[in-house]
C-alpha cells in the first residue's frame, strides 16, 4: 500500500488489476519454462491495456523486464512480452528515471543501511536510485554495509532446496549490517527482506527490516 | 552408491557450518579484492577491454577451427609433434606412450586445470612413473592428495601452520610460520627433481595461432625450468585456448593477471615454439602438445552457451561467488570450481549427474558481472535447469509446477490459499523448526515473518469503498 500511497501523493493514478497474480519466476528459474510461459501469458494480457506497470520487486521487475522477452523468445506473443517489458519499471526506477523525482517527501528519522537485491542490482542495473531516494528522506541516516551487492542468499526455491548454503550467505550478510550499527536494512525487494529478516529473528537482533517504500511513504 | 548431487550436499553442509573455514577465505579474498581493483584501475577503461577481449575470443572460437590448423602446422612446421586427444583416455595414452618409449622414471609437472580435467598424475603414477608438481601450491596439495582447491589457488584453504606440519610429516622439515622458510623447504625438494626429471608436462594458458606458440604466465618460475630442463616437454592445450594473434596477448596477460590474481602482470611471461632448434643451446630436445577436446566441440555446437569457451580460467568467478566462499572448493568436486564450474561440467560429464551444481544458485549475478571475458554465467546457470527438466521431467518436478501454474491461473484460488497460509500460520508457529514444521527447509535456521494480516488486495477493496 505504501507504493499507492506515494505514487498518489505524487499525483498519479493507480490501478491494482485484482485478477494478478505472480510473474512466472519461480517455475522459470527452476527449468520449468512452459509454466513460467503459461503463468507469464496471463500478466500479459491483464497489464495489455496500461500506460505504465510498476513493480514492488526488484526480482519480479527483472523478470518481466529481462526474462519475458527471452522466454517469449521466437513465440507468437513476444511482441506482446516486449511491449510489456518495455513498459515495466521497477519502483525506484520509475520514480529516479521515468519521473525524475528524487525528494517524495518523506520523513523518518533513523539510521539505516541498504541491501541491494541482486536482481535489481544486476539485471536492472539500479544502484544508484533507491540511495538517491533514501538520501533525500528528511531524518534518515544511510550508511552502506560492506556486503551490500552480496546476495543475501534468498533465490527462491534455492533457499529451501539448498538451506545450508542460503542460510550461511544469510549469516555473511547479518554480520554485515550488523557492523554498521543501523536500526534499520532497507531494500527494493520483499523476498530478500524476508530472508534477512527470517536470519535476524533467528539471532535476536533487532534490526527492523523495510521495504524501500514503506520509508517513502511516511511523511 | 552416492550421487555427486549427494556429495556435494553432504560436503556443502559440512564447509557452510564451519565457521573458521568460512573467515579463512573471507579474509583471503579480502587481499584479492583490493589488489585486483588497484590492477584495475590501471588499465585506461577495464570495461572496454572486457568489451575487446569478449571481441577477440569469440572470433578465435567462432573460427577455432582455422585458428587451430594454423597454430598446428606453425607449430609442427619446427618440429614440434601435435596430438589430437578427442577425449581424457587418448590423451593419457598417448603421455604415457611418450613417457615410455623415452624410458622415463621421473616427471616434473608445472601447473594444468587440464591435466587436473583428464587425472594425469593418477594415470602417470599407476604405470610407475614419478610425478611431482613444481607450483607450490600444486606440490602442497598433491603432498596432501588432494585435488585443487581453486582453479588459480590450489592451496588458499590451508593455512601457513598446516603446510608447515604437512612439510614436518612428509619432508622432515622443521617447523616454520614463514612464508618463505616453507617456500625454501618445497624449493630445496624441487631442484632436485627438477634435475632427475626426463620429462616435463605443462599446461598452456594461451595458445597464438597466428605463431603457432603456447603463452604460460606463472609466478614462480617453475613452469620454464619444468618446461626447460628435462629433455622432453608435453605440453596439454584445451582446445578452446586459442588466440588469433600474437599482440592479443597485449591484452590478455594483463587482464588474466588483473581478474586472477590482482596484479598488473605476473612475473614470468613465456613463449613456447618448438622443440631446441639447430644451434639453439638450450630446450628440450621434443616437444609434444596435446590437443584435447573432451567434449568441448560439444558446447562449441551449443549455440546459446558458446561463450563458455571464451574463459581463460582466471578465477575471478570463484572469488565473487557466495556459493563458492561458503562450500569451498572441494564441495563440488568438480575439475573446475564455482560458478564456470557449474556451468560446464554439466557440458563435459553428464547434464543430469552435474546439474544440481546449476541448481546451487541464488543466480546473484557476481560471477558475470566479473568475468573479464562477459560470459554469461548465471544465465547459463538458467539455461542448464531448463535444458535438465527438458530432457528428463521429473515427476515430483513436473507436479508441483503444475500445480503452481492452476493456481497462478485462477485468482480466487490463490487468494483462498493466501487467506489459509493466514489462518493456519499460528499452528505452524507451534512446530516451528521441527519435523513436523512443512517450512522446516527453511525454519530450521530462520524464522518465518509473520504474514499481514490483511492481504494487499483486501486493503484495496478497502480503499475503493469507503
Amino acid at each position: 500500500m505504501s507504493i499507492v500511497q506515494v505514487l498518489e501523493r505524487l499525483g498519479h493514478k493507480v490501478d491494482y488489476p485484482e485478477a494478478q497474480t505472480c510473474c512466472g519466476q519461480p517455475p522459470f528459474n527452476s527449468g520449468h519454462w512452459d509454466e513460467a510461459r503459461a503463468v507469464a501469458e496471463r500478466q500479459m494480457t491483464i497489464f495489455r491495456d496500461a500506460e505504465t506497470v510498476v513493480i514492488a520487486s526488484g526480482s519480479c521487475g527483472a523478470m518481466v523486464k529481462n526474462f519475458y522477452p527471452e522466454l517469449f523468445h521466437n513465440h507468437p506473443r513476444e511482441a506482446e512480452a516486449r511491449a510489456l517489458a518495455a513498459k515495466t519499471h521497477e519502483f525506484s526506477d520509475f520514480l529516479v528515471n521515468k519521473l525524475a523525482v528524487l525528494d517524495v517527501g518523506a520523513r523518518f528519522p533513523g539510521r539505516a543501511t541498504f541491501h541491494d537485491g541482486c536482481h535489481g542490482l544486476r539485471e536492472l542495473g539500479l544502484k544508484k536510485p533507491p540511495r538517491q531516494l533514501l538520501r533525500h528522506v528528511q531524518g534518515l541516516e544511510l550508511v552502506e554495509m560492506s556486503e551490500a551487492e552480496t546476495c543475501c542468499g534468498f533465490g527462491g526455491a534455492f533457499a529451501v532446496k539448498f538451506p545450508m548454503i542460503s542460510t550461511a550467505m544469510g549469516e555473511v550478510k547479518c554480520a554485515s549490517i550488523a557492523d554498521t550499527g543501523a536500526d534499520y536494512v532497507i531494500s527494493n525487494d520483499s523476498s530478500c527482506l524476508m530472508q534477512i529478516r527470517g536470519v535476524l529473528d533467528r539471532q535476536g537482533k533487532s534490526v527492523k527490516t523495510l521495504h524501500l517504500a514503506e520509508v517513502l511513504a511516511q511523511t | 552408491m552416492k550421487t555427486h548431487a549427494g556429495e556435494f550436499n553432504e560436503s556443502a553442509r559440512r564447509y557452510t557450518a564451519d565457521l573458521p573455514h568460512r573467515d579463512l577465505i573471507q579474509k583471503a579474498l579480502a587481499g584479492y579484492y583490493a589488489k585486483r581493483d588497484e590492477s584495475k584501475n590501471r588499465f585506461q577503461n577495464w570495461p572496454g577491454a572486457r568489451d575487446l577481449a569478449a571481441e577477440i575470443k569469440w572470433n578465435a572460437i567462432n573460427h577455432l577451427d582455422r585458428c587451430l590448423d594454423e597454430f598446428v602446422s606453425k607449430l609442427e612446421a619446427r618440429g614440434t609433434k601435435i596430438f589430437w586427444a578427442p577425449g581424457a583416455q587418448e590423451a593419457r595414452d598417448y603421455i604415457i606412450g611418450v613417457a615410455r618409449k623415452h624410458k622415463v622414471r621421473s616427471i616434473i609437472k608445472s601447473k594444468s586445470m587440464t591435466a587436473e580435467e583428464i587425472h594425469l598424475n593418477d594415470a602417470l603414477e599407476k604405470e610407475g612413473f614419478e610425478v611431482v608438481e613444481s607450483d607450490l601450491g600444486e606440490y602442497i596439495v598433491q603432498l596432501r592428495r588432494e585435488p585443487p582447491y581453486h582453479l588459480v589457488f590450489p592451496a588458499m584453504h590451508l593455512t601457513r601452520r598446516q603446510i608447515s606440519d604437512l612439510f614436518h610429516d612428509k619432508l622432515g622439515s622443521a617447523p616454520t610460520n614463514n612464508p618463505e622458510d616453507l617456500t625454501m623447504i618445497a624449493r630445496r625438494v624441487m631442484r632436485r627433481k627438477y634435475c632427475e626429471a626426463e620429462m616435463g608436462i605443462s599446461g598452456a594458458n594461451f595458445a597464438i595461432a597466428e605463431t603457432g606458440m603456447i603463452s604460460i604466465t606463472e609466478n614462480e618460475g617453475n613452469a620454464r625450468l619444468t618446461t626447460s630442463l628435462p629433455k622432453i616437454h608435453v605440453a596439454i592445450v584445451g582446445i578452446e585456448k586459442v588466440l588469433p594473434k600474437l599482440s592479443d596477448l597485449a591484452l590478455f596477460l594483463p587482464m588474466l593477471a588483473t581478474a586472477g590474481a590482482g596484479q598488473s602482470i605476473t612475473c614470468y611471461n613465456t613463449l613456447y615454439g618448438g622443440p631446441r632448434q639447430p644451434g639453439e643451446p638450450d630446450g628440450p630436445e621434443e616437444f609434444h602438445v596435446v590437443l584435447l577436446d573432451n567434449r568441448r566441440t560439444e558446447l562449441l555446437a551449443d549455440a546459446e552457451q558458446r561463450d563458455a569457451l571464451h574463459c581463460i580460467r582466471c578465477g575471478a568467478c570463484l572469488n565473487v561467488c557466495p556459493v563458492f566462499k561458503n562450500v569451498g572448493g572441494h564441495s563440488y568436486g568438480t575439475t573446475y570450481q564455482g560458478p564456470i564450474g557449474s556451468v560446464i561440467t554439466p557440458h563435459l560429464r553428464g547434464l543430469q549427474d552435474w546439474k544440481h551444481l546449476s541448481q546451487a544458485s541464488s543466480l546473484c549475478g557476481a560471477c558475470t558481472e566479473t568475468c573479464p571475458l562477459k560470459i554469461n554465467l548465471h544465465h547459463h546457470l538458467l539455461h542448464n535447469r531448463r535444458n535438465a527438466v527438458r530432457a528428463l521431467p521429473g515427476r515430483l518436478g513436473k507436479f508441483l509446477q503444475s500445480g503452481f501454474v492452476f493456481m497462478m491461473r485462477r485468482p480466487k484460488l490463490y487468494q483462498l490459499a493466501a487467506r489459509a497460509g493466514r489462518i493456519a500460520q499460528p499452528l505452524q508457529r507451534l512446530f516451528q523448526g521441527t519435523i513436523l514444521d512443512p517450512l522446516r527447509a527453511w525454519t530450521k535456521t530462520r524464522l518465518f515473518p509473520p504474514l499481514a494480516e490483511k492481504s494487499f488486495r483486501e486493503m484495496w477493496r478497502e480503499r475503493k469503498t469507503p
